[in-house]
């Protein structure tokens, strides 16, 4: 008997042991390898969240950041950018990541928590509508059809609808999720009000779910972030939208002159004054602002002109004399 | 008595004849309807697992441990996921200290020493196994508003591993009381009669004879919390983090946040790191679980 129920420990502790094991495996820290050449060593962290649509630049300022402080821990969350800005406006982060301005009731739950910030305009983005490759009469679209597609209780079901020149072929709908900016600047931009779209399409917060769709039925629709429709350009079609001056095809050039109305946006970062009181923020903010053409590069965004370039780094030395 | 004779006698008469072989196509259906069910269910973990494999085959490298995550596309190449391994390791671990002691006391008391009689034993059995079906996301609420932003946990390792916890504690005591049920009424009024007291008896007998069911219910358990990505989306999970945990109040990733956000990624890259990364925690998962039927065929004793 007391054979087996030493087995029977043995199993227990094993199995206990295996976890405790595992445990010590992981509390190896990464080697503190001082890569930076800056004459003061920051420690500490700097929490950013928000917008999926921003949360490449992001990262990709975190990575390039790495390098120069290795001991200052950049996390990203991608939590969009409204639930990005509860966050933010409770204090729970350095720096909340947008693909819109922030909105006036935002801006009131940041004053009744006395959150002060400053808004960055980091990089451009044209929100790009696509559709299926074999997709042969969709070339251009005018804002009032993709009001007329989108708009609250629309009956588009089928794209002769849209104009009776296109065929017989149903149309499948895939958009943003609620959450996101890009829901946001869509709806306001095409529908003339925030937040309103019809609602029996496919929401995701998985830009490539929408990738997938369209990709997948002849009549699809879809819309999202330029840098989704680089990544897949062999898989899609690029609509041209018409905002009133003609048809215009999204392009970087056309992001960054704003010629691609009205569905080209400028991305922003969000800082907390609070938090810029601390070294390792003001320093992160500093080294994105400094970096932004190589930031913009690494996540492949539509870099800023080179007005908007001035313009962001007034902005910073303004904050940082504040 | 006399049934106990019968049955001894039943078992030692020699077997019927087994000649007459008749073939029933209704058994036959029935058999094949069932194999095919199976099929069906083994078919879908094969095609899942060839999937992942085949899409992540490039990653699926010792990259994936030694790097940490990336933000720039000129590095996918050298990127991995060791923060998200390190935070899940530390997360399961802190869950199964937390969940395992207190979920196996709480079988104890309810199996050996709650009167179940009594009505309010029966209302807390009743709202454990309730606690069971509870959705996960449900749970990831509860630490949100509770454990992160009232008690100021924040978003850190040990919120998570608590949530994760509560998650799993009923699936604890159920495998755990089902054990110790198991555990012959003979051996502890054999102990009793020695005259061992309660505890006694609990520790030295019931205990050691339930510990391998306890622990392939504790692993299964585990392997749940392993795979728990909802309610940590909530908690603060982050998307991207250079650092290891070190400390209870780390932030943190696990694989499950990591491969979720790694899908999202626009560079596909990212998504056959994502399919390396589904590739290792099924590994971990398979692992858990096979464990879990070793430690069960190794140590279960049949009375």
């Amino acid at each position: 008997m007391i054979k087996t129920v030493r087995g029977r420990l043995t199993a227990l502790t094993a199995a206990l042991f295996l976890t405790a094991a595992l445990t010590a495996c992981g509390s190896d820290n990464p080697s503190t390898d001082s890569g930076g050449d800056t004459a003061e060593q920051l420690s500490g962290e700097v929490k950013v969240d928000g917008s999926s649509t921003v949360g490449p630049l992001s990262k990709a300022a975190a990575d390039l950041y790495a390098e120069e402080q290795a001991k200052v821990n950049v996390t990203v969350g991608t939590s969009g950018t409204g639930g990005g800005f509860k966050k933010f406006c409770v204090g729970e982060t350095d720096v909340s990541d947008a693909s819109r301005p922030i909105k006036d009731s935002e801006k009131a739950e940041c004053d009744a928590k006395g959150v002060k910030y400053a808004e960055l305009i980091v990089a451009n983005d044209a929100l790009s509508v696509v559709v299926n490759k074999e997709n042969t009469w969709a070339e251009c679209l005018t804002v009032a059809q993709l009001k007329k597609i989108w708009e609250p209780k629309s009956k588009v079901t089928n794209w002769n609808q849209v104009d009776p020149s296109f065929p017989n072929e149903p149309m499948k709908l895939f958009g943003a999720g609620t959450d996101s900016g890009t829901f946001d600047y869509f709806t306001a931009e095409i529908n003339g009000e925030e937040g309103a779209s019809r609602t029996d399409y496919t929401p995701t917060e998985d830009d490539n779910v929408t990738v997938q769709g369209v990709t997948g039925s002849k009549g699809g629709l879809g819309y999202f972030g330029f840098t989704y429709y680089e990544e897949n350009a062999d898989k899609l079609k690029l609509v041209k939208v018409d905002g009133g001056g003609g048809c215009v095809e999204p392009s970087v050039a056309t992001a960054q002159d704003g010629s691609y109305k009205p569905l080209s946006r400028p991305l922003f970062v969000y800082v907390s004054g609070a938090s810029l009181a601390k070294p390792q923020v003001k320093d992160f903010i500093d080294f994105y602002i400094q970096n932004i053409d190589e930031v913009v590069k690494e996540a492949k965004y539509v870099p800023l002109t080179a007005e908007q370039k001035t313009t962001l780094a007034a902005e910073f030395a303004e904050l940082q004399k504040s | 008595m006399t049934a106990a004779a019968a049955a001894r006698e039943a078992v030692a008469a020699p077997p019927p004849p087994l000649t007459q072989r008749r073939i029933r196509p209704g058994e036959i259906l029935f058999r094949l309807a069932l194999q095919l069910c199976l099929l069906i269910a083994f078919a879908f973990l094969v095609a899942l697992v060839v999937f992942a494999v085949y899409k992540g085959w490039d990653r699926l490298d010792a990259r994936l441990w030694q790097q940490m995550p990336t933000g720039r596309a000129s590095r996918v190449e050298s990127a991995g996921v060791q923060s998200a391994i390190t935070g899940t390791l530390w997360v399961i671990a802190l869950t199964a200290l937390i969940s395992l002691p207190t979920g196996i006391a709480s079988a104890i008391y309810m199996e050996e020493y709650a009167d179940n009689t009594r009505w309010y034993n029966r209302l807390l059995e009743l709202n454990i196994q309730n606690l069971a079906g509870v959705p996960s996301i449900v749970f990831g609420i509860l630490g949100l508003g509770l454990i992160a932003r009232v008690i100021g946990l924040g978003f850190t390792v040990i919120t998570a591993a608590i949530v994760l916890s509560l998650l799993v504690l009923p699936t604890v005591i159920i495998a755990s009381r089902e054990a110790l049920r198991a555990v012959p009424q003979s051996i502890r009024q054999a102990s009793y009669a020695l005259g061992a007291t309660r505890w006694q008896t609990t520790a030295r007998q019931v205990l050691p004879a339930a510990i391998p069911g306890m622990a392939t219910g504790a692993i299964l358990a585990l392997s749940r919390a392993l795979g728990e990505a909802a309610p940590l989306i909530l908690l603060g999970a982050v998307t991207f983090i250079r650092f290891n945990p070190d400390s209870l109040l780390s932030t943190y990733t696990t694989l499950p946040i990591q491969i979720y956000n790694l899908i999202k990624e626009p560079q596909a890259e990212f998504q056959e790191l994502a399919a390396a990364a589904i590739v290792l925690l099924l590994g971990i998962l398979l692992l858990m679980n096979s464990a879990a039927i070793v430690i069960r065929n190794k140590f279960q004793k049949r009375w």
